[in-house]
C-alpha cells in the first residue's frame, strides 16, 4: 500500500515546476501547458486523499477539474489564436497593450 | 509491487513535465506533456482510480494535446528565441518561487499531519466505474448538470473568440506593427497568406 504522503509530495513538486515554467517560459502555449501541469498536480492530491480515504469524492472532483480544464484550454487557445492574428507573436512580453 | 509502480510512474512524471519546462521547442514540450499525462493515469490506476485514469488518457493525453500540437502548427511556431539580462532575472525569480514552494511542501510534510477519518472500504463487487457513477448521478447531480453548461458557454466562447469581429478580414500589413526576425525563426508566414 502506498504511504499517503507520497501522492502528496509528488503532486507539490509537480504543481512547483508548472509554477517555474509560468515564471520562466515566455511562449504562452507553454505558459498554457504549464498552467495544465498545476491543474493536475491538484488532481494527483485529490487522488491521494480519496485512496488514503477510501472515499470517492475526491474522484468525482477530479472528474469536474477535468470539465473545466477541457472548457479553458478551449477557450484559452482561441484567445491566443486572436493574439497571434493581432501581434503575430505569442511571447507575452510583447503583448504589452496595457503598459502605458 | 505498488510503491515500486508508483514510484516508476512518478519519476516518468516528474522528468517529462521539467522537460515540458525546461525545452525550447515547444512541439516537444506539448509531446513531453503527453509522456506526463499518461504516467499520471498510470499513478492513477495504481491509486485505484481506475475510471479517472483512463479518462485522463482519453481527455488530456487525447482531446487537450491534439488541441495543443494543432494550435501550435496552425501558428507555425519554432524554437523560442531566450536570451538578455531581463530574462536571467525572470529565469532566477522563477527558480526561487518554485524551489520555495517545494520548501514549503517538504516542511509541511515533514511536520505533525494526520488524515481525517477514514471511511469504510467500498464495496468490492462495485467497480470504480459504477460507483462513480453513482456517485455522480445522484449527490453530485446539480454539480455534474452545471458542468454541461460550463462546457457549452466554453464551446460558445471559443467560436466567438476566434471567430473574430465580422467574419475573416486580413490583416492590415501596413498598420501592423513590425515583426522583428531573429535567427533561428522560419521565414514563411505565420498563418499562411491571408486569403
Amino acid at each position: 500500500v502506498i504511504p499517503s504522503s507520497w501522492p502528496l509530495l509528488v503532486s507539490a513538486v509537480l504543481f512547483a515546476v508548472g509554477v517555474v515554467g509560468v515564471l520562466v517560459r515566455r511562449n504562452a502555449i507553454v505558459i498554457f501547458m504549464s498552467v495544465e501541469l498545476m491543474l493536475n498536480a491538484a488532481n494527483l492530491a485529490f487522488v491521494g486523499f480519496a485512496n488514503a480515504l477510501h472515499s470517492l469524492d475526491g474522484q468525482v472532483f477530479v472528474f469536474f477539474v477535468m470539465a473545466v480544464a477541457a472548457a479553458e484550454v478551449a477557450v484559452g487557445l482561441a484567445i491566443i489564436v486572436n493574439l497571434f492574428r493581432l501581434r503575430e507573436s505569442v511571447f507575452v512580453d510583447e503583448i504589452n497593450l496595457l503598459k502605458g | 509491487v505498488i510503491p515500486a509502480l508508483f514510484a516508476g510512474f512518478a519519476a516518468v512524471l516528474l522528468a517529462s513535465a521539467l522537460m515540458v519546462v525546461l525545452h525550447r521547442n515547444p512541439v516537444t514540450s506539448a509531446l513531453f506533456l503527453v509522456v506526463a499525462f499518461c504516467s499520471l493515469a498510470g499513478i492513477y490506476i495504481v491509486m485505484r482510480a481506475e475510471f479517472i485514469g483512463m479518462v485522463q488518457v482519453i481527455v488530456y493525453a487525447g482531446a487537450i494535446m491534439v488541441l495543443f500540437v494543432f494550435v501550435i502548427m496552425y501558428l507555425n511556431l519554432g524554437r523560442d528565441p531566450e536570451r538578455g539580462a531581463t530574462i536571467l532575472l525572470r529565469r532566477m525569480i522563477g527558480w526561487f518561487v518554485g524551489a520555495m514552494i517545494v520548501l514549503q511542501g517538504v516542511l509541511l510534510f515533514a511536520g505533525r499531519w494526520a488524515l481525517g477519518p477514514v471511511q469504510e472500504p467500498p464495496d468490492p463487487r462495485l467497480g470504480n466505474t459504477q460507483a462513480l457513477g453513482q456517485a455522480l448521478y445522484s449527490r453530485f447531480l446539480y454539480p455534474f448538470e452545471i458542468t454541461s453548461l460550463v462546457l457549452l458557454v466554453a464551446m460558445v466562447g471559443a467560436i466567438v473568440i476566434s471567430k473574430g469581429r465580422g467574419g475573416y478580414e486580413p490583416v492590415d500589413r501596413a498598420a501592423a506593427p513590425r515583426v522583428t526576425l531573429r535567427p533561428g525563426d522560419s521565414l514563411t508566414p505565420p498563418g499562411g497568406p491571408p486569403a
